[in-house]
């Protein structure tokens, strides 16, 4: 296990959800004192060092011209920032773990730099990173993320349970996390953590994350796995209660269906880059908030589990390693993101929120889904119909909270 | 005439949710759209306008980057050949701060036939595309 996994470990086994935050600043100074703070805050912590988005691209020219012009960055530029400086940054921070968060397609200088100071965490994957936020081919990805995983040896993240961020049905965040863990594992990585990103109804929420862990006990059974659930990731309530009260929901969501870690969202997110001190105060409301709820054992199978299983045994029957079984797949339409524009994927995959507020497929083009699980009772797929399920979530938590 | 809009993001930008939001938008205003995502560099916007000859170019962007980003992308469009006239809108969240009318009026100098960048810019798209629609109705009857 790394320092990573093992502190996670720690606080499981004490009954404790381990929280962290989205974090980083540009100046070394700034974001030592962003990670001491999140240490310091009253909750199981684990820190993030985020890079910046010239770094993320790989135009590390860039953030070093803007690092010299001391011009803003929106990240830690941990590429072009020498390796000494970063171990200045962690000085002293021993038994405190940190991961890098990055949103890379290319991650080979990352995972190279964050080495170099002597980090063991990072996260992201070839799907997840790629076909959202990129145009680059995902052949390419796929490549570069092979590369990255060999080279690597600490603990490693999907960001499969979170494509697009929303509006995405549950199967197959859980069936892309799984497949994009199932790649690591095949590139040597032997510590990982499978995401999930909270939707839009807790109950089928907490019943994906079941899902998730026992396709994670079954396919990942000789690596050391856990599971880390993401606050929110759509559009955000404007107001402080509101955000306060789905970042809250989001912890007691984590405690119920057995996650270990939590990733947080602030009240600024909605408005701006969150501040520490906002950080902190979203850390410590997730603990609070999680230390009052409780495991539950049984829950409602609506068919997640089901249709999550067929969608990776689909992929992992495909011909070759499991980077190519998912180029495959995803040509093939066999793995279809509803509403993504990249170029590699199908784009016949459609979904809806349904009366209940649970996410439902409008269509699932040639994904191995059953018909009967497409719900055609749903809204016409308009644009004020869309623009009503992006902002759902956000509409509700304000309104609940005035 | 067909009314084929080409949708498109900005090179910096990867945020999606705006393209297809306008997609719907367009076609349910009876335009055939050609959607091409996000990230897109002028290069390539160029390519695939010099290719598909669409009646409209609608750039739509939402990080902050639009007003740096909107001129270079008109540029390489309107060096093309058949290029020069299509007319071409620009929209979204376009500066770091909020909308800069003086940064609107430098895109409309630049050449963009319209500019969505502040609170009336979904309400001011509709009316521009429907009105861009009759417009060309009108064209082919004449």
């Amino acid at each position: 296990m790394t320092g990573f996994a093992d502190a996670v470990a720690r606080a499981a086994a004490a009954g404790r959800l381990v929280v962290q935050p989205r974090m980083g600043m540009a100046s070394p100074l700034e974001m030592r004192a962003g990670l001491l703070a999140v240490r310091d805050a009253d909750a199981s912590t684990v820190g993030t060092l985020t890079v910046d988005s010239y770094t993320r691209v790989g135009d590390h020219r860039a953030a070093l011209a803007a690092l010299h012009d001391g011009a803003r960055l929106n990240g830690y530029p941990i590429v072009s920032h020498h390796p000494e400086t970063t171990q200045a940054v962690l000085d002293g921070l021993t038994g405190f773990p940190v991961q890098v968060r990055h949103g890379s397609a290319d991650p080979r200088a990352i995972f190279g730099a964050l080495a170099a100071a002597g980090l063991d965490a990072t996260e992201g994957g070839p799907v997840s990173y790629c076909l959202p936020y990129s145009r680059k081919p995902l052949r390419d990805s796929v490549e570069h993320w092979s590369e990255a995983c060999e080279n690597f040896s600490g603990h490693l993240e999907t960001f499969g349970g979170c494509m697009m961020g929303q509006l995405c049905p549950p199967s197959l965040l859980v069936a892309l996390s799984v497949l994009e863990a199932v790649f690591f594992r095949f590139h040597g990585v032997e510590s990982v953590s499978l995401s999930y990103a909270q939707q839009t109804n807790a109950d089928q929420d907490a019943e994906a994350i079941r899902a998730l862990r026992v396709l994670a006990g079954r396919f990942l059974s000789d690596v050391d796995w856990h599971v880390v659930v993401y606050a929110y990731m759509g559009v955000f309530p404007r107001t402080p209660a509101g955000a306060r009260l789905l970042n809250d929901n989001a912890a007691r969501l984590a405690v119920r269906a057995g996650a270990e870690r939590l990733i947080v969202k602030t009240v600024a997110e909605a408005h701006r880059i969150p501040t520490v001190d906002e950080n902190v105060a979203a850390l410590e409301s997730a603990a609070e908030a999680a230390a009052q709820a409780a495991p539950e054992e049984s829950f409602v199978d609506t068919g997640v589990l089901a249709e999550a299983t067929a969608l990776v045994e689909a992929v992992l029957e495909l011909p070759g390693d499991p980077g190519t079984a998912l180029l495959a797949a995803f040509r093939r339409g066999l793995l279809d993101v509803p509403y993504c524009l990249h170029p590699d994927n199908a784009g016949h995959a459609r979904s809806h929120i349904d009366d209940t507020g649970r996410l439902r497929w409008s269509s699932v083009g040639a994904m191995p889904i059953p018909r009967s699980s497409v719900d055609r009772s749903g809204p016409a797929p308009d644009s004020a119909g869309l623009l009503a399920a992006l902002h759902r979530v956000a509409h509700l938590h304000d309104a609940r909270t005035r | 005439m067909n009314n084929l809009v080409l949708l498109s993001g900005t090179a910096s930008d990867s945020h999606t949710w705006n393209l297809v939001y306008l997609q719907l938008l367009l076609e349910e205003a009876g335009h055939r759209v050609i959607n091409l995502g996000a990230c897109v560099p002028p290069v390539l916007l160029a390519d695939e306008c010099e290719a598909e000859q669409p009646d409209l170019v609608v750039l739509s962007t939402v990080n902050g980057h639009g007003y740096q980003d909107g001129p270079r992308a008109l540029a390489e469009l309107r060096g093309r050949p058949g290029l020069a006239a299509v007319p071409v809108v620009i929209g979204g969240k376009l500066g770091t701060g909020g909308p800069e009318p003086a940064q609107a009026d430098a895109l409309r100098a630049a050449g963009f036939a319209e500019v969505f960048d502040d609170d009336t810019a979904i309400a001011r798209f509709r009316e521009f595309i429907t009105a861009h629609a009759l417009c060309r109705t009108a064209g082919t009857a004449s």
